[in-house]
């Protein structure tokens, strides 16, 4: 690694294992106050919050080998390109691909999703093919299909919940007498919090002969995920979630199906050879990174790869399955009027919790733990049908990533004593 | 003092005014901030060009329940023409606290609301009763 500024390699800093409190040091924002409180941020579901590893590669990038990538012959253009690749290898790396060429950067996975939809959709999917997706799914894995089938004609299907969250796989068995085309999924759902039986369902999946395309975005920072060991065919994932700088996300998919996809962007980049009335296209990934990628978030999306191999996501895993149970457990004792959602046991969830504070809307629940310097979300979280299913019309949802500890948990137990406080206590 | 949630805005939210159906209702909207799952239906009841009845219906935050509290006050018994003539701006004043921009949809709906089920009004009421200024308000 020579891209960051750091003089110690990260390694040395948790030599002892995983310890958060160590972990927090690496982020400077955490030390910062909000009205005057220290900020206790519980939103890392939308976005993650950078350690120093992160902010200093973006910086040193720019301040040192700012040039386009595949393009100079010249020392720092061959720089950039060098740090580019090695990111790309690293993030290949953290997912277990097997060959860093299968990983397309893009801005996020919403984009990825969306060209999984655009390039390969509209090639595979024909007038009466299913599709299936959950009832859990984010807008950004249910939208981009909707047009696909409402432009070829296709069938959408879904994977209905149980009152807890879980996903009903007898109903998906059913379901897939349909012989779908493709099967889409979370890994993670970013409002429940449900962690999916993924492998499993790929597994159901293929052999009904359908592709499997799984949303990572929620999985990636919290779980350790092998692309291998799942077996999926597409896997979408965001950087920015993950640690990264927002602007990076990711798609990997099997070689073979991304040499047969047609492109999704046209442009430079992306070309071997233009003539004024056709072109032949560059060779995967960069057939699909047409112009001029987000270079600097790239470089910085491989360097929160590195950290977090580093901190070991099995050791991640468990200190947010220990973190979660310890919120679910002090929420439900020390708010019995608190209305929690999802699946209630932490080895069945990520790190989201989505509650309600009965007869305050989200809205208000959230605008008065700010003054408290808590940042939670309010709102539908971009899952409108499965607010829907649940009969919910918004949900607050505390959400934890590798820095998040006890006393996070403890601030909003505080924090929501200052809501009821100044509502007046809630009859449930 | 909370400079949000004063205690007026916080009694207008758990007991609001004109809280429910009303009668003989001659026009009515439904409208939502769907991003935050705020929903309001706003009834009139329009004689002679006067609102002589009002009432609201739906679920939302305390501000956007306290601002159609207030509003449906404000209106109830005024001649079209000048409910018509209320303001987004009339409506902020007559909440009186500092909204951020994130929680102005939220203010704003009941107006937004009203102006609807204003509209709604006039394309069934006899043309001779819209004032021509205010045809487009």
């Amino acid at each position: 690694m020579t891209v960051t500024a750091r003089p110690t390699p990260p390694e040395l800093s948790f030599a002892g294992g995983f310890d958060p409190y160590v972990v927090r040091d690496d982020f400077p924002i955490l030390s910062t106050t909000v009205n005057g409180k220290p900020l206790v941020y519980l939103d890392s579901a939308s976005t993650s919050q950078k350690p120093n590893v992160v902010i200093e590669a973006v910086d040193t990038f720019y301040r040192e080998y700012n040039a386009n990538v595949h393009r100079g012959i010249y020392t720092i253009g061959e720089r950039s390109t060098a740090a580019y690749e090695r990111a790309r290898a690293t993030v290949a790396r953290f997912i277990n691909a097997p060959d860093a060429h299968e990983v397309v950067f893009t801005r996020n996975a919403t984009e990825a999703i969306n060209l999984v939809a655009y390039s390969w959709g509209r090639r595979n999917v024909n007038r009466g093919d299913a599709v299936i997706l959950t009832e859990m799914e984010h807008h950004a894995n249910l939208v981009p299909w909707q047009l696909l089938a409402q432009e070829r004609d296709g069938d959408l299907e879904f994977i209905p919940i149980t009152d807890d969250g879980l996903l009903r796989l007898d109903v998906f068995e059913v379901l897939l007498r349909l012989k779908p085309k493709l099967v889409a999924f979370t890994h993670v759902s970013n409002t429940l919090g449900t962690i999916n039986l993924v492998a499993e369902m790929t597994e159901m999946a293929h052999a009904a002969g359908a592709l499997v395309l799984i949303d990572g975005a929620q999985a990636v920072p919290h779980v350790p995920v092998d692309v291998q060991a799942i077996g999926a065919d597409f896997y979408a994932f965001s950087g920015h979630k993950m640690l990264g700088p927002t602007g990076s996300g990711a798609l990997w998919a099997r070689r073979e199906l991304l040499e047969a996809m047609p492109p999704f962007l046209a442009g430079g980049e992306m070309i071997r050879e233009v003539h004024l009335r056709r072109s032949d296209f560059n060779d995967i990934p960069w057939k699909f990174e047409a112009g001029t990628p987000d270079i600097a978030a790239a470089i910085g999306f491989g360097a929160a790869a590195e950290y977090l191999m580093t901190l070991g996501m099995d050791r991640v895993r468990e200190h947010e399955r220990e973190l979660t149970a310890y919120a679910l457990d002090t929420l439900a004792s020390e708010l019995p009027w608190l209305e929690l959602y999802g699946p209630m046991h932490a080895d069945l969830r990520g790190g989201v919790v989505p509650f309600n504070v009965p007869g305050v809307h989200p809205h208000d629940v959230a605008q008065v733990l700010d003054r408290y310097g808590i940042a939670v979300r309010a709102g539908h979280h971009c899952t409108m049908p499965l607010h829907e299913r649940l009969d919910l019309a918004a949900t607050a949802r505390a959400s934890f990533n590798v820095y998040s500890v006890r006393e996070d948990v403890d601030a909003l137990i505080e924090g929501l004593r200052e809501v009821v406080k100044l509502f007046g206590e809630p009859v449930r | 003092m909370d400079d949000l949630y004063r205690d007026y805005i916080l009694e207008h939210y758990r007991r609001p005014h004109n809280f429910g159906v009303i009668e003989d209702a001659t026009s009515s909207f439904e409208g939502s901030n769907p991003l935050c799952g705020d929903r309001i239906t706003m009834m009139l009841r329009i004689n002679d060009g006067v609102v002589e009845g009002v009432g609201f219906t739906g679920r939302g935050c305390a501000i956007s329940q306290a601002s159609a509290s207030l509003l449906t006050d404000e209106i109830k018994g005024k001649p079209v023409a000048e409910v018509e003539a209320f303001r987004a701006d009339d409506l902020l004043d007559l909440l009186g606290i500092d909204i951020s921009p994130a929680r102005l949809k939220c203010a704003m709906l009941s107006h937004e609301t009203l102006q609807k089920a204003l509209a709604e009004a006039d394309e069934t009421a006899p043309a001779a009763s819209v004032p021509a200024e205010r045809a487009e308000a």
